[in-house]
């Protein structure tokens, strides 16, 4: 290149004929990578309420309740979502394989307790 | 008297300025963002950004001076439109043609200037008057190499009226390319008279927050917007005038004549806007001292000179 | 035009994204003095990392610097893992390495971008943060987010990078080599960029060791300061460093450094790759940590991250110091303003990529007479907002504060 003003006219004039790199985004789907840390997900046959997880969140959004009785016991999660970080560690921390993220991004609600979601 | 006032208030008056003015300034901003890799806006973005902020709250800062503050749009929109009545469009002549519109047109187009100066002075933010400052060396800096490129190519057709320098330049067509040096120096100067990036040093919404315009809102801005937006067509009706003029019989074939040529140059300023960083203001005068002046005054002692031989 | 005119940019200002006060005074156009004042971003980090665990400070730790987040993330567990007394397995290292480097490649095309806004110049900004999208994209498929990746934890990292990935990342190296080979030619020879960038913010050898330059403000001033090569931390040692730098000592300098590291770190990466080691991703460390103090040192794409970590045996740490980038590199900025025109102050205060929150860490008064400075400790802070809002009209005494409790 030889030095003088206004160089990037040249790829400037090259992009008019090109396809523009914006994504036109709520008009077509977003392209999730297989390993995104979207909404936590939640199955609660294994789980043993061990709370490894709510231990490990760091910032207290996760909780997991007995809503069965002490020899029945089944497991709740309560996630708030708009605490949630997506750092997955209670997915790392989880031995049993109970919590999983999901490719799910898209989650502005309208009203503040939707947030708040039960899983089973 | 009725097709008077048609002329003047809807073709190719007032109504045809505007709409055309919120066209011109949504193709330049496709254009701009088409150069960028984007896709830019919707046809009806510049009318949508318009009524928007009409309906929004004005706010007169409790030190500016009140009427001026709010009559300084109002003005510079009207120096613009009157400017445009005198810029033959469609047709070879203009509405009222007179030996001299060039000049008037000239001087009418400055009054903007000095508006967006008086506003930032009047809105008395720190911004708004260094933005103003700027605004004024500005003017001092491309104001005179802007006038000696419009003027060479008059003084070759020898006649100050548009309407003659278009009859000269359809009887002599291959003259146009003498005053190729002058086109690209009015091209220059005309980015800064219209304030645009690498130019926009009284506006610099990095540096001043958008200088003499930061205490402008609601109506008074919106109408000061629609002023630049007309700024830009007529500066751009004007160029094509004087240096590409147009000799057409009908009025469409005239209009699309106009059309093309206006977004000729429409895309010439949106490149220069795409491809340039803002300069810094001493540059600004560096560059139209040194550089533009130079070249349009020896512009006009050619044309004065080949006036002599041709 | 001999009048002073103090111009405030900041708090809030177009060319600022965080809140940051510079009070300029200027005569015409010209800037005499300058006064730069940060804290308007306090988050009280530091010490909300002593009430929670060292698995949950990775995740705070990772959000001090929205773009520097895995550099600091990185310097946190080393400084653990230190404690600990664990050595790291080599392909994690590598892995964090190769992390590194793609923040560092996300991170200076950021920059650029941002630069080429400040001037007017947004078709740079347009062009490089597009590019700047596959490398965030890039990052996602490796971690996980576009910026939080998380990738490491302590004792190792959390995710590999397997045969598919790798592939992704080198055909992501080829374009991004493509554009950044566009814009070094563009930045050496474009004259509006040389004669907005040259010559401005100047900031000689001397002066930039006499004020503590760190990064690429440094390099750029021909200060070979470059952490990860005095420090070799990571699996730096294997890798072949070169460290760019450039003796323009001026904004331009800071550019042409930046864009020949975007240069290096592809090929940092590519030799990542290359030499991946095979072996486990993570050790276990224990939860309680034996007690100590650490410093660790890490190489943020803004420059030198210095975090101090001391423990006390408990599952939590006694103190964490996190000293970022831009906090070393605040001391130059006056001292570049002083002498330019007011159109260069954004870019000089841009060209040092700062990183207000990253920053934003204690109030030290300076009594204006006395040249006396004090600390406000918390018993004070407390007084001083009690007094503060009494003076408003009520008494916050009497207002009973909910008691958050944080998970244990």
């Amino acid at each position: 290149m030889k030095n003088g003003p206004g160089l990037i006219a040249g790829m400037a004039l090259k992009h008019l004929f090109k396809k523009p790199a914006t994504i036109s985004y709520p008009n077509t789907p977003l392209d999730i990578e297989a390993h995104y840390r979207g909404r936590l997900v939640y199955n609660s046959e294994h789980c043993i309420g061990c709370n490894l997880c709510v231990k490990d969140c760091p910032a207290g959004a996760i909780k997991i309740l007995n809503v069965g009785t002490k020899d029945e016991k089944k497991f709740e999660c309560h996630l708030n979502v708009g605490h949630c970080i997506f750092c997955a560690q209670c997915v790392d921390s989880c031995r049993r394989g109970c919590l999983s993220f999901s490719q799910n991004v898209e989650l502005g609600v309208l009203k503040k307790d939707d947030l708040k979601v039960v899983m089973e | 008297m009725i097709s008077g006032l048609f002329h003047i208030l809807v073709f190719p008056g007032l109504l045809f300025l505007i709409a055309y003015s919120l066209f011109f300034s949504f193709m330049d901003r496709k254009i701009y963002a088409r150069l960028q890799n984007r896709i830019g806006p919707h046809w009806y973005q510049p009318l949508a950004d318009f009524l928007k902020l009409l309906g929004k709250e004005a706010i007169v800062p409790d030190h500016a001076a009140k009427k001026i503050f709010a009559l300084l749009p109002v003005l510079s929109l009207v120096a613009i439109t009157v400017s445009y009545l005198y810029i033959p469009t469609v047709q070879p002549q203009s509405l009222y043609p007179f030996d001299g519109d060039l000049i008037v047109i000239l001087y009418l187009l400055a009054i903007p200037t000095v508006c967006f100066f008086l506003a930032g002075w009047y809105s008395t933010s720190v911004f708004a008057t260094i933005g103003s400052v700027r605004a004024l060396t500005q003017l001092f800096s491309y104001e005179v190499p802007l006038f000696m490129a419009f003027l060479a190519p008059a003084l070759l057709a020898d006649t100050w009226s548009l309407s003659g320098i278009s009859a000269y330049y359809s009887a002599h067509p291959l003259y146009l390319l003498i005053n190729l040096p002058a086109f690209l120096v009015a091209i220059v100067a005309c980015q800064g008279k219209l304030e645009r990036v690498p130019f926009d040093l009284s506006e610099a919404e990095t540096e001043l927050a958008s200088g003499t315009f930061v205490e402008y809102s609601g109506r008074y801005y919106a109408i000061f917007r629609l002023a630049i937006d007309c700024e830009l067509v007529v500066v751009a009706s004007l160029i094509v005038a004087v240096f590409m003029p147009q000799q057409a019989d009908s009025i469409v074939l005239g209009f699309l004549f106009y059309v093309i040529e206006t977004m000729i140059v429409l895309f010439i300023l949106a490149l220069i806007r795409t491809i340039m960083a803002r300069v810094r203001i001493e540059q600004m005068v560096d560059l139209c001292w040194k550089y533009l002046t130079p070249v349009a005054l020896v512009q006009i002692i050619l044309n004065l000179f080949l006036k002599g031989v041709l | 035009m001999n009048q002073r005119i103090t111009i405030p940019i900041g708090p809030q200002h177009p060319s600022l994204k965080e809140p940051g006060c510079f009070t300029i005074t200027l005569e015409g156009e010209k800037v005499v003095g300058a006064v730069v004042g940060v804290g308007y971003n306090h988050r009280g980090l530091e010490k909300a990392c002593e009430a929670r665990t060292y698995v949950q400070n990775m995740y705070l730790i990772e959000r001090v610097c929205g773009i520097c987040s895995h550099t600091h993330s990185t310097a946190f567990c080393q400084a653990v893992e230190e404690l600990a007394g664990v050595q790291i397995s080599r392909r994690a290292a590598y892995i964090r390495v190769i992390m590194a480097e793609l923040e560092r490649l996300h991170s200076h095309l950021l920059w650029l971008g941002v630069a080429g806004h400040e001037i007017g110049f947004d078709t740079l900004l347009m062009y490089s943060w597009r590019d700047r999208e596959r490398v965030l994209d890039t990052l996602a498929l490796l971690g996980g987010n576009r910026v939080n990746y998380g990738i490491n934890t302590i004792g190792g990292v959390r995710r590999d990078i397997d045969k598919e990935e790798s592939h992704e990342i080198r055909r992501m190296l080829d374009f991004i080599e493509e554009e950044d080979k566009y814009y070094i030619d563009l930045t050496l020879h474009d004259s509006t960029l040389a004669a907005r960038l040259g010559g401005i913010g100047k900031l000689d050898h001397e002066d930039a060791l006499r004020l503590g330059a760190v990064g690429p403000v440094a390099r750029a001033s021909s200060v070979a300061s470059d952490v990860r090569v005095v420090e070799n931390y990571a699996a730096y040692n294997e890798f072949p460093m070169e460290i760019v730098t450039d003796d323009h000592s001026d904004v331009f300098g800071r550019a042409v450094v930046r864009v020949k590291e975007i240069m290096e770190s592809i090929k940092l990466i590519r030799f990542g790759l290359d030499n991946l080691p095979e072996g486990e991703l993570k050790v276990n460390v224990p939860r309680r940590i034996p007690e100590g103090e650490v410093l660790s040192r890490t190489e943020a794409p803004r420059g030198e991250d210095i975090h101090y970590v001391r423990s006390n045996g408990t599952d939590k740490p006694d103190r964490v110091r996190v000293r970022a980038a831009s906090e070393a590199n605040w001391h130059s900025v006056a001292h570049m303003l002083e002498g330019d025109y007011l159109a260069d102050v954004p870019i000089i205060i841009a060209a040092i990529d700062p990183c207000y929150s990253c920053t934003d860490r204690a109030i030290v008064l300076d009594h204006r007479d006395t040249g006396h400075q004090h600390i406000l400790d918390w018993e004070a802070l407390r007084r001083y907002s009690v007094d503060f809002y009494r003076e408003k009209g009520f008494d916050p005494q009497r207002i009973k504060f909910r008691e958050r409790k944080i998970i244990r």
